[in-house]
């Protein structure tokens, strides 16, 4: 019998920014360290992350919200890839490198990627990006190798107030939803959960999210959709472009023969 | 905002920008051989050679290019041929990257031997014993297949680099249905506009070239109707080429590479006069430039700077 969906339920009012899930993740997955080691800080923000790409699998988003040196929030959330269920990345992959697994998430093999980076332009979050060491596309694994050996991924196990909660979609959806339900009984009304549909856009994410205002403060879209949306009618308006232009040329040279016929060439 | 600005960028640059140009241009330049080689004249063929010509070395350029883009280059067969299960082909019909690369593949090959068939015309090759089988490159059935399989792959390869961007999350590129016929249109344009230019040197018929230089300028025309479209379509993503892009597009693709030779062609003049070759050059400054800038306006896209501006 095969393993039930696994995902993460990342509860982002619990997040404090302590990054323990980056460093986890790149210790466990050994990747290497940006600009070779060197400390290189971003200038307008305690994040100094800034974004997912082929070296950073996890990254904890700092979303500063300040109108004054006194008044602000930040939000925090620990980014990864959503292991969307009808993930674009493994639509579009040429080569075969992008599967799911039998955990239902999605991972890239590594052996088999040539880093040909459609998966890159394909993913509507802006998770995967090349890893300059191997060459090739690289993302979250969901720490495949550990679920393989029954144990959890590394940036949860490492978690300190549990905003990241690994375990079956299923369990996890109903723990989420208690917990909205308790954020709003708390006066907390912003609360709500993003991608945890399975009706939803892209049949719901294995690893969602609950936030507390709009998707795209957390730069997140609104409704992330398959590449695939635009393929039938780009192909029909380049036939068509095809057709008229072959036309085009069929009656420019057809008529040239004719006006030779009748004397009147040029 | 449109949801294709949370996205990263592919890195599409230095190797694809000129694949797409070449390999538009050669598809283009193929496909207008064909039609010659089908319905022209006898004083066409040297223009129709030239295009088998340059359809073939194109599509040898584009696979060069596109196997040095990779991150991976010695594993570019990946994209034919399951890596883990072979014999067994890599091949989705719903991926734009799969398919075109099959397509590409197969244009080479077809646009090769119609190549090949065109040397042979030209008394380069098949002297002597092999001259029968190999004429069959060039006359008869056997090469109509060839040469109809490879118009169809020229102009299939020219379109579907539009179709790939549009296949995907990326600003401007998903934003857009109209890439692919707009990448086509300007693969017929630069392709004839090859053959204006090569044409003089290879001893194309005066005729010839006046028949490409007017089926040129219907291509810019039907080019500067699909980039209107496209544009429109954008909705509000059209604020991006409010940028250094955008002045490229007017100044470089609208300007210099449609409406200035469209004005050249008339002009008209001497089929291998300056006001023609003028007009061919630009046309290909143009293509060139269309999709430098398409691409390279959605890859350098900050996310942060378009989210406060639009």
């Amino acid at each position: 019998m095969s393993p039930e969906p696994m995902g993460f339920y990342t509860d982002t009012t619990v997040c404090i920014g302590c990054k323990a899930c980056e460093v986890a993740c790149k210790s466990w997955n050994q990747l290497p360290a940006a600009n070779g080691g060197r400390t290189e800080l971003s200038g307008d923000s305690y994040d100094n992350t800034r974004r997912l790409d082929g070296i950073h699998w996890r990254h904890v988003k700092f979303i500063e919200q300040f109108e004054g040196p006194y008044e602000g929030r930040w939000l925090m959330m620990s980014d990864v890839c959503k292991h969307c269920v009808e993930a674009p990345c493994l639509e579009v992959c040429p080569t075969g490198a992008i599967i799911r697994t039998e955990f239902d998430t999605v991972v890239i093999q590594s052996d088999v990627c040539n880093g040909c980076r459609v998966c890159i332009a394909a993913c509507p979050f802006g998770v995967i990006d090349i890893n300059h060491v191997s060459g090739t596309a690289q993302k979250c694994t969901l720490c495949y190798d550990r679920l393989q050996a029954g144990l959890e991924p590394a940036c949860s196990q490492a978690c300190p107030t549990d905003s990241i909660q690994f375990g079956s979609i299923a369990e996890l959806r109903e723990r989420a939803v208690e917990r909205v339900a308790q954020l709003h009984a708390q006066g907390e009304s912003r609360a709500y959960l993003y991608g945890a549909d399975p009706d939803g856009p892209l049949g719901g994410l294995n690893s969602f999210y609950l936030l507390v205002d709009k998707p795209e403060v957390y730069g997140l879209p609104v409704n992330p959709r398959l590449p695939t949306r635009n393929l039938r009618l780009s192909s029909l308006l380049s036939v068509a472009s095809g057709l008229l232009l072959g036309a085009l040329a069929l009656v420019g040279f057809r008529k040239r023969r004719m006006d030779e016929r009748t004397g009147g060439g040029t | 905002m449109s949801d294709t600005f949370f996205t990263s960028a592919p890195h599409w640059t230095w190797f694809i920008v000129p694949y797409f140009f070449i390999g538009g241009l050669a598809g283009g330049a193929c496909f207008l051989a064909a039609v010659l080689a089908w319905i022209g004249r006898p004083e066409d063929r040297p223009v129709a050679r030239t295009g088998f010509l340059v359809g073939f070395a194109g599509a040898v350029v584009s696979g060069l290019l596109l196997t040095l883009d990779l991150g991976r280059p010695e594993r570019f067969w990946h994209m034919l041929f399951q890596s883990e299960r072979l014999p067994h082909l890599s091949f989705k019909s719903w991926s734009p990257m799969s398919f075109g690369a099959w397509a590409l593949l197969l244009f080479g090959l077809f646009s090769g031997l119609a190549a090949l068939g065109a040397v042979v015309e030209e008394g380069r090759l098949g002297r002597g014993g092999r001259a029968a089988a190999l004429r069959l490159l060039h006359t008869g059935p056997v090469a109509g297949v060839i040469v109809a399989l490879a118009a169809s792959l020229g102009f299939f390869v020219a379109g579907y680099t539009g179709v790939l961007l549009s296949v995907t999350n990326r600003p401007i590129w998903a934003d857009s249905p109209w890439l692919g016929a707009l990448f086509l249109s300007s693969g017929a344009s630069s392709g004839a506009a090859v053959l204006v230019l090569l044409g003089a040197r290879r001893g194309s018929a005066p005729g010839s070239l006046t028949r490409l230089v007017a089926f040129d300028a219907r291509a810019l025309l039907v080019e500067l109707v699909l980039l209107i479209v496209f544009l429109a379509s954008l909705g509000p993503v059209v604020g991006v080429w409010l940028s250094g892009w955008g002045v490229v597009l007017g100044l470089g693709v609208v300007l210099a590479g449609i409406v200035i030779p469209l004005r050249l062609h008339t002009r008209g003049g001497e089929p291998g006069g300056s006001f023609p070759i003028r007009a061919a050059m630009l046309v290909l400054l143009g293509s060139f430039l269309l999709k430098l800038c398409v691409m390279l306006a959605s890859e350098g896209i900050s996310l942060r700077r378009m989210a406060e501006r639009m």
